[in-house]
């Protein structure tokens, strides 16, 4: 919005500045994904347009008198869907994605810890799922000690046990 | 204004209770800040299942402490490490670590701290006397003027800010689908329910946001942080001299007031903010070749800024019921679990509430003043705690909260799934804060275009010879609009200028 406001010269030293902070930030980011990345973020999103266009139109559109339950979403969905298209057409050369590599394999095994954890829980309680889960990330997501994962996994489970239980009163399932 | 309400509302900030609560909530916000990972926005959305065991007002008083609270422990990073802790002190990286390696580091965070705290103090101020005003005039909107001004939120929040406009208008959109899923109010119907028991109630806001941000936070910086040791500068003599104070007053003054005005504006904030003060500064000085190299109004600036917007964008919140940001879209849905839906009416309905929040910023931002300048060497300290300590007990808070506000398993799962999407978003770079605010805004604007249909019978020009709900739909236009006019206007520039600057262009292209 300044920028609508100010002379010419000021939004010069703004988009300076701007394209600074992002040429600092690029430093630290791991590679760009290239045009595949582009391509497939935006066929996901005008399959997901089409999608809900096919569905809401299914629930009813009404009138404009009087807008069926289908209506808004198919108008969203439509937008969703044209905006995806001009997407693939123009942002194939965007360089804001970020490549997959070899450490995207730490979030996908944390990922599995939470799945892990949520289907244990009811079953077990939830003391021995989120030791392991402290152990997992600990140790072989963050790489820390031995020493220093028991001490801190045992440390949060027990912490995590009083303040729930006791401090707020929540009933977690637990074994103990 | 309502003097009573005023002070009621500080009588009601002194419970110690609520003390409490706002220097939790401030010391947690300082917390996140210093730790470069997850931003204020995320950590609301872990900590928003609290808000279901505590008073309310407590609840709001700390998850805004959290987000002011963390602007001030961005700087500290900035400074000490050329790490901003958070994006809105990103600008400040520049003069303030410049001024670390001269030695003078200590000064660099006296001087965003006394900065921080005049800009949110003349916020604050503005706010106590803007913020009734507006909700009185906004008494008299209808549900044309409800749809139309949410819109506009949910477009200016996608439009301006970093990222490519596009994906940003795309992911809103699809928040703004989202927001449909379950039983329709109007009709019964039910919409991408799937045949699902669980999705007819609609997806909560509150699992939808700590999977997009917190889960999705966590898993993007379980990727990104490898071996980044924190080997922080030495702070000494925090205390700013008499010259650096007269020198940054300038700066400081500014940076309260460009911070105040943009952060009112949706989508403006913090970030926005910083840097046009930044900008401002470098403008006006008799000697910008300084900015870069250490100069003192190149910290003052953005992180008075910063703070004063961080405090003026509860302004829309507030008096509107508009979330001008993704963590006022996290305060926004605080409020809604507790029953109350922010708006013009707030004033009268919740003084209690309104004043309190309102107050409690007074004396946080007090307590950060204290607690930033003799206490920095402890937050210094902090940054020497391992990101792969804390990240497990995060994934934890996040989990069993979840699953505390339904007792419901079902509800981790949605937040995984959402968390897996709020990920791979970022890997393919699209910013998850407009589909979360779009979310949040999805049954106001629908509800809102439904009612209005009715209204006008049917006849869709009526919201825009409505005087208020056309001019905001007008500046819905101008604002979609603007990023193809101005690329327009380079090209014909660059057509008639010769050589064409093509440099321009790249700046001019919304990219990062």
């Amino acid at each position: 919005m300044s920028d609508e406001r100010t002379p010419a010269s000021d939004q010069d030293i703004l988009a300076e500045i701007q394209a600074e902070v992002a040429h600092d930030l690029e430093e630290e980011r791991p590679p760009s994904g290239g045009p595949t990345y582009q391509v497939i973020g935006a066929l996901v999103a005008l399959v997901v347009g089409i999608g809900g266009a096919v569905l809401s139109y299914g629930y009813g559109m009404g009138s404009l008198r009087q807008p069926g339950a289908g209506m808004w979403p198919f108008v969203v969905s439509v937008a969703i869907a044209l905006m995806a298209a001009a997407l693939l057409v123009v942002g194939r050369g965007l360089n804001d994605s970020e490549k997959f590599t070899r450490s995207s394999v730490l979030p996908a095994v944390g990922l599995v810890t939470f799945i892990v954890l949520a289907m244990l829980m009811p079953v077990i309680g939830f003391e021995i799922p989120s030791l392991l889960l402290c152990v997992v990330w600990l140790r072989f997501l963050g790489g820390e000690t031995w020493r220093s994962t028991i001490i801190t996994a045992g440390a949060t489970v027990a912490a995590f046990y009083f303040l729930f239980l006791y401090g707020l009163r929540i009933p977690l399932p637990h074994l103990f | 204004m309502d003097v009573n309400a005023f002070l009621d509302g500080f009588a009601l900030v002194t419970e110690p209770q609520n003390l409490l609560y706002c220097l939790i909530g401030v010391l947690i916000g300082m917390l996140i800040g210093v730790l470069p990972g997850l931003g204020p926005a995320a950590t609301i959305a872990i900590l928003l299942p609290i808000t279901y065991s505590i008073d309310p007002v407590s609840a709001i008083i700390m998850l805004a402490g959290i987000y002011y609270g963390a602007q001030y422990g961005g700087t500290i990073t900035s400074v000490l490490l050329r790490l901003p802790g958070e994006a809105s002190s990103v600008v400040t990286v520049f003069d303030g670590f410049a001024l670390a390696k001269q030695g003078k580091a200590g000064t660099a965070l006296g001087i965003a701290a006394i900065g921080s705290f005049v800009g949110a103090t003349v916020s604050i101020l503005g706010l106590t006397l803007v913020a009734p005003l507006i909700a009185g005039w906004a008494l008299n909107f209808g549900d044309p003027e409800y749809a139309a001004l949410a819109l506009l939120g949910v477009l200016l929040v996608a439009t301006i800010g970093n990222g490519n406009k596009l994906k940003a208008m795309i992911a809103a959109a699809l928040g703004l689908l989202l927001a449909t899923v379950g039983r329709d109010s109007f009709t019964g119907a039910e919409r991408f329910t799937f045949g699902s028991l669980q999705l007819t109630e609609g997806i909560d806001f509150v699992v939808v946001a700590m999977g997009l941000f917190g889960v999705g936070e966590i898993l993007y910086n379980l990727e990104e942080r490898h071996g980044k040791p924190h080997v922080p500068a030495v702070v000494t003599n925090i205390w700013p001299s008499r010259k650096d104070i007269k020198q940054s007053s300038g700066a400081i003054g500014r940076g309260s007031l460009i911070g105040f005005v943009l952060g009112v504006l949706p989508g403006g904030g913090a970030v926005m903010s910083s840097l046009a003060a930044y900008a401002a500064e470098k403008r006006i000085s008799k000697h910008p070749e300084r900015f870069g190299r250490g100069a003192i109004e190149g910290v003052a600036a953005p992180e008075t800024a910063n703070n004063a917007a961080a405090t003026s964008s509860f302004i829309p919140l507030l008096t509107l019921g508009i979330p001008a940001n993704a963590s006022m879209a996290m305060l926004f849905g605080a409020l809604l679990i507790l029953g109350i839906s922010p708006g013009p009416q707030l004033v009268e309905e919740r003084p209690d509430l309104f004043w309190g929040v309102i107050n409690s910023m007074y004396i946080g931002n007090l307590i950060l003043l204290i607690l930033s300048i003799p206490l920095v060497g402890v937050f210094v300290r902090i940054l020497r705690v391992r990101p792969a300590i804390l990240a497990p007990i995060t994934a934890l808070i996040t989990i069993l909260g979840v699953y505390t506000i339904n007792n419901s398993t079902f509800d981790i799962f949605v937040m995984i799934v959402f968390g897996l999407i709020g990920y791979l978003m970022k890997k393919i770079g699209f910013e998850p804060g407009p589909m979360v605010l779009a979310f949040v805004l999805g049954s106001i604007v629908e509800n809102g275009f439904r009612r209005s249909m009715l209204i006008f019978d049917g006849d869709p020009t009526g919201f825009f010879t409505r005087p208020i709900s056309g001019t905001i739909l007008a500046a819905f236009v101008l604002v979609a609009l603007w990023p193809v006019a101005k690329s327009i206007l380079a090209r014909r520039k660059a057509a008639t200028v010769a050589p064409a600057p093509t440099e321009r262009d790249d700046v001019d292209t919304p990219t990062r």
